[in-house]
């Protein structure tokens, strides 16, 4: 199940027994900080620009298109941390997406960043990014209008001549809609 | 049975009432998996489901932390008898037909959302921050199955006699949802729980405008059946939870 907060588990399993995840044998976790600081390795520049690099790479399991930067889920990076937030409190991805940034962490060197989840503020769709978005458009994906403004538009043809099919849709995080011009169904992510 | 040590029994068993409601409701949703109506409606409740499982983990994985004897979420979810689970009994009645699981859902979900709007000021953190997340997905339920209740209710005589059927057997396991215990009196003294009795005449008047607006007629006020909270449940939950915990009992500490 999921934590709350960081936890041991969030570090991926050793591969080998040689080079990374060493500090993942039981019972040695605590001492692998005090005795192993990892240092961020020279080439990767040591910033935390480095780490944003990283995970920009990470794509969201469920909608590739996008990363979980774009998606606004990377909550907060320092030196030696990564704070996610999940976009539901059931989403099935969260597990899947902490593994993943677990493993590029790791595999660029930085395997001695830890992450956290955490769930306050609440992630909301106002956080997808811009690019984020523009992605999501062209993944066929329509974003929540702002309040008050309620046409959907249709990712593929642009027509708001538009429907709600179904609230659920795919994911928890979308719902069905259905273009009355061009008639093609497309995913509308819920406003959040 | 658990001999408990805990510290703060209080809080342990209202982070159990709130997690066994989310998980039972879950588990008793994931039964209509495939068997839905339609596929729209097979996705949403599936994804209610989901959204109630991913509750549950947060409260029950509190729960074991505050009851700091070395049990998480998933040891509270799948070792635990039914004894020992705080649902409430409307969570784990049958789903029934169509429209009794969308009855029973309409009942929840507009006291769920009442009660996580109330719970986002909590002063335990924990529970403030799921209130908060999960009080935007229980609104969509809570839409889902209102859009139900009137549209069956309002529908052909079939629908109309199901639904009523549907209201007609839950109403009994309503009060429940409102009592104020010891427990739950503790924990709204503390400002870590809800005063439920606080949004009971805004629940009543929010479930008697949809049924009347589904041309349904208002049960009958019957006698109230309570005691899940004390772990006093039907035999209903002990089937239900042979089904869930069947194979973390079957193959204990199995993992993949």
């Amino acid at each position: 199940m999921v934590g709350v907060e960081g936890k041991a588990e969030d570090k991926a399993p050793p591969l080998d027994g040689e080079g990374l995840g060493r500090g993942d044998v039981p019972g040695k976790a605590a001492l692998y900080d005090v005795d192993h600081p990892h240092p961020t390795l020279p080439h990767r520049g040591g910033g935390l620009e480095a780490i944003w690099d990283v995970l920009r790479d990470v794509p969201d399991p469920e909608i590739p298109a996008v990363s979980v930067v774009d998606l606004g889920i990377v909550r907060d990076v320092t030196a030696d941390r990564v704070t996610l937030t999940p976009t539901y409190t059931g989403c099935p991805a969260t597990l899947v997406i902490e593994t993943m940034v677990r493993a590029a962490l790791d595999e660029a060197g930085f395997d001695g960043v830890r992450i956290e989840t955490v769930l306050s503020p609440p992630w909301t769709t106002d956080w997808i990014t811009d690019e984020g978005k523009a992605k999501l458009k062209a993944y066929g994906i329509a974003l929540p209008q702002p309040a008050g403004e309620r046409a959907v538009e249709c990712p593929q043809c642009g027509s708001t001549d538009t429907e709600e099919v179904s609230r659920f849709g795919s994911t928890p995080c979308k719902a069905l809609w259905r273009c009355r011009d061009c008639l093609e169904p497309f995913d509308l992510f819920k406003c959040h | 049975m658990t001999v408990s040590t805990t510290t703060d029994q209080a809080l342990f068993d209202t982070l159990l009432r709130l997690g066994d409601d989310a998980l039972i409701l879950g588990q008793r949703l994931s039964e209509w998996t495939g068997a839905c109506p339609t596929v729209e409606v097979d996705l949403s409740i599936a994804n209610m489901a989901l959204d109630l499982i991913g509750q549950a983990t947060h409260f029950l994985h509190a729960a074991g932390k505050v009851e700091g004897q070395g049990r998480d979420g998933d040891a509270l979810a799948f070792r635990r008898d039914v004894l020992d689970f705080r649902n409430c009994l409307l969570v784990e009645q049958p789903n029934g037909d169509f429209a009794r699981t969308m009855a029973r859902q309409f009942l929840f979900s507009t006291w769920q959302k009442m009660l996580f709007e109330h719970l986002v000021s909590s002063q335990d953190e924990l529970i403030a921050a799921v209130a908060a997340k999960a009080v935007k997905e229980v609104t969509y339920h809570q839409e889902l199955a209102e859009e139900w209740v009137l549209r069956l209710g309002d529908g052909t005589d079939e629908s109309h006699k199901r639904m009523q059927d549907g209201f007609d057997w839950l109403w009994r396991f309503v009060p429940e949802l409102f009592d104020m215990d010891a427990v739950a009196t503790e924990m709204a003294g503390r400002g870590i729980g809800a005063d439920v009795s606080a949004f009971r005449a805004d629940y009543d008047r929010k479930v008697q405008a949809v049924i009347e607006e589904a041309t349904l007629t208002i049960p009958q006020d019957q006698r109230p059946i309570l005691g899940g909270r004390q772990g006093h449940h039907g035999e209903h939950l002990g089937h239900l939870l042979a089904t869930m915990q069947f194979l973390p009992r079957a193959y204990p500490d199995a993992t993949w």
